[in-house]
């Protein structure tokens, strides 16, 4: 496998927990409960701590004395292989745990096979990160239910965004020709076997949550060919803000 | 003041071996989320290995008035301390 | 009974309650929860310490105004973790707070009214990256000096809490400098970003460690309570005399033409301070008052009904359980 294509498969993974985590990020200091505050950063952190290994991975296959920062800050937003789903923004604590429900569910089934991979340090990186993904799959199910089994409000406004959201999850399973080449040589894994998989437990914690999935046929795609929503260049602006003001310095 | 999650008590236990020890408390609507909050809280530098989480409200205090009657009559019964009985400077291993 | 017993037996019944108290305090003993305490030692410390927590919680806001934009990977996850652990400290102080029998709805309560007051620092807005720096190397290290003599104040709970932050704080004033050093040593655009930070929070750094001990009105009873084991111009000395070396250090400049070195006292000669600036802060004034307080107020009604739909399900399953039983 070339390393372009290796680079190529990174991303579509690591991208996810860069923007994720910045999502996260915006949240602290403004969550509904100190405790809650706490928790969410502790997410984003796990996350951002994941995406620093992938690209420091990617930064060392690189070669040509490339950065973590330079790959998470200095690429235009075509080249950010994320899913639609993880870019959506905070509108309230629903969005806020469904959207990190939806994503959990399918992370912690992608790093379960993804610590098989040939490829000593994506495996390892999975292995440590099964168990930061573990938890996060915990918060978000539980409140899940919380908020689905909760008052009336709670369960019309955390429906609302299921019913917002889950047009996004369809996404998570496609496979790009970086995909595809990586699951021939080993490395990658194919998404489309965990789908199933992904349906039966997101099934099983809306039931308890007393939540319906929408029946919609038509999903949002894009993503994963850096084609994204509105959303996104406003968190890249955000995050990329200083690198751009201020190219070629050490912080 | 309506629908306030109630005050929880913390202990942790560091390191196998040792007992749990009171770290502080916070609040929670349930005790999954005490536990999961207390985590988050307590736990963010490697302090911990297990935790116990009990509501604020279920633990019977001593009253510091009563404190008299049931903590002095310890103090002058010295008998109970190894340190009150001379043995001979020779003896070992006592 | 040895007669010095018999002595001992019969002062303890002519002292009153106060005068016990205050010599359990002189003799460095610590005060717990359900011992009895004079009702203004109760709401000193409920101003005190919540004040402390407020000032942690308020605190996160300057600072997270520039998580998402942080220059790198790095400075991002360090500095989330900074503002989480405010967010774990102001935690820890509304617990201890919560211990004199006042609620922390009741504490948030005082806070969004204004009743309540949190260091007037928190009100001056963060233009820069290097506001992030600054705020860690000067105003964090104001609190260390604050805080480090509270580790050994009267109070347990607080006390207790106190020993943590400080534990925690250790990391938040090497990051701030760290960030100031890399900007000193960097670029002329860094290096004057720096600057412009050090000109701007040096003096509302200064003010954080209070009024003048003439103006001060808590700080004899404070003292006696050991909620304050030195004055607070002892304390504004104290971090100017250490601040002072750690700028000289990375060649930048503090921004007061009359500090100067006294080689007989043994300190720094410093600037007059520009007291209507703090009390016009503190009356609500300052730059950020108005959006400090309004993002703490949305947090927490935007919140509301996340916790009211928590404790619906805490309930359920509850009545679950029980139904169950029967």
């Amino acid at each position: 496998m070339k390393n372009e294509n290796l680079i190529q498969y990174i991303y579509g993974i690591a991208d996810n927990a860069l923007i994720l985590g910045q999502r996260l990020s915006e949240l602290c200091g403004h969550g509904p409960s100190l405790e809650t505050d706490i928790a969410l950063t502790n997410m984003a952190l796990d996350l951002l701590g994941q995406t620093r290994s992938y690209y420091q991975y990617v930064a060392r296959l690189t070669g040509d004395e490339k950065t973590e920062d330079d790959i998470a800050f200095l690429r235009i937003e075509r080249q950010y292989k994320n899913v639609l789903l993880v870019e959506q923004p905070n509108r309230h604590f629903g969005y806020v745990i469904t959207r990190q429900f939806f994503f959990d569910v399918f992370h912690l089934l992608l790093l379960q096979e993804l610590q098989n991979s040939k490829d000593e340090t994506l495996s390892a990186i999975a292995k440590k990160g099964i168990k930061e993904v573990s938890y996060h799959q915990r918060f978000s199910s539980d409140w899940m239910k919380r908020l689905g089994d909760g008052t009336e409000e709670s369960h019309q406004k955390v429906q609302e965004a299921v019913d917002d959201l889950w047009r996004f999850t369809d996404e998570l399973f496609h496979l790009t020709e970086d995909d595809k080449e990586a699951i021939e040589t080993g490395i990658g894994i194919d998404v489309t076997n965990l789908k199933e998989k992904y349906n039966k437990k997101i099934k099983e914690i809306l039931e308890e949550a007393t939540l319906t999935i929408p029946e919609i046929k038509w999903f949002q795609k894009g993503g994963k060919q850096g084609i994204h929503s509105e959303h996104m260049g406003y968190l890249l602006a955000d995050l990329q803000y200083m690198q751009r003001a201020y190219p070629n310095m050490v912080w | 003041m309506k629908n306030n999650w109630p005050l929880w008590e913390v202990f942790v236990r560091s390191k196998n071996g040792l007992e749990h020890r009171h770290f502080g408390s916070l609040h929670a609507a349930d005790a999954e989320m005490a536990l999961e909050n207390a985590r988050d809280v307590y736990t963010r530098r490697n302090e911990g290995v297990s935790i116990w989480v009990v509501e604020s409200k279920h633990i019977t205090a001593s009253n510091p008035e009563n404190s008299g009657e049931l903590f002095e009559p310890a103090q002058d019964k010295v008998y109970r301390h190894p340190t009150f009985y001379t043995l001979p400077d020779e003896v070992k291993h006592m | 009974m040895s007669e010095k017993e018999v002595k001992n037996i019969r002062t303890e019944g002519t002292r009153s309650l106060e005068e016990i108290f205050e010599q359990r305090i002189a003799r460095d003993e610590k005060i717990e929860p359900k011992d009895w305490m004079p009702e203004k030692y109760r709401q000193t410390h409920i101003r005190q310490i919540s004040q402390h927590a407020h000032s942690e919680i308020v605190g996160m806001l300057p600072e997270g105004n520039w998580i998402t934009r942080a220059p790198s990977l790095r400075r991002k996850v360090a500095l989330l973790a900074k503002v989480q652990d405010e967010a774990g400290h102001g935690l820890y102080l509304y617990s201890a707070c919560e211990t004199l029998g006042i609620s922390r709805d009741e504490l948030y309560e005082q806070l969004h009214t204004g009743k309540a007051k949190y260091s007037s620092i928190f009100n001056y807005p963060t233009i820069t990256w290097a506001d992030i720096g600054a705020i860690g190397w000067l105003v964090d290290g104001a609190a260390i000096i604050n805080q480090v003599p509270l580790c050994s104040t009267s109070y347990g709970p607080y006390a207790r809490a106190m020993v943590r932050v400080c534990k925690e704080e250790s990391f938040h004033q090497r990051q701030g400098y760290e960030i100031m050093t890399k900007l000193a040593n960097g670029t002329s655009e860094q290096k004057e970003m720096a600057q412009d930070a050090l000109n701007r929070w040096w003096w509302p750094s200064l003010m954080m460690l209070g009024p003048t001990d003439a103006e001060s009105v808590h700080t004899e009873q404070s003292m006696k309570w050991k909620l304050k084991r030195k004055t607070n111009d002892e304390l504004r000395q104290q971090f100017i005399d250490q601040t002072v070396p750690q700028a000289d250090l990375i060649g930048l400049t503090i921004p007061d033409p009359d500090l100067k070195w006294n080689e007989e006292t043994g300190h720094y000669d410093f600037g007059e301070i520009d007291w209507d600036e703090f009390w016009q802060v503190v009356k609500g004034h300052g730059p950020c008052n108005k959006e400090r307080l309004s993002a703490r107020v949305n947090a927490w009604e935007e919140g509301e009904w996340v916790r009211d739909a928590a404790m619906a399900y805490a309930k359920k399953q509850e009545d679950k359980k029980l139904k169950k039983a029967i």
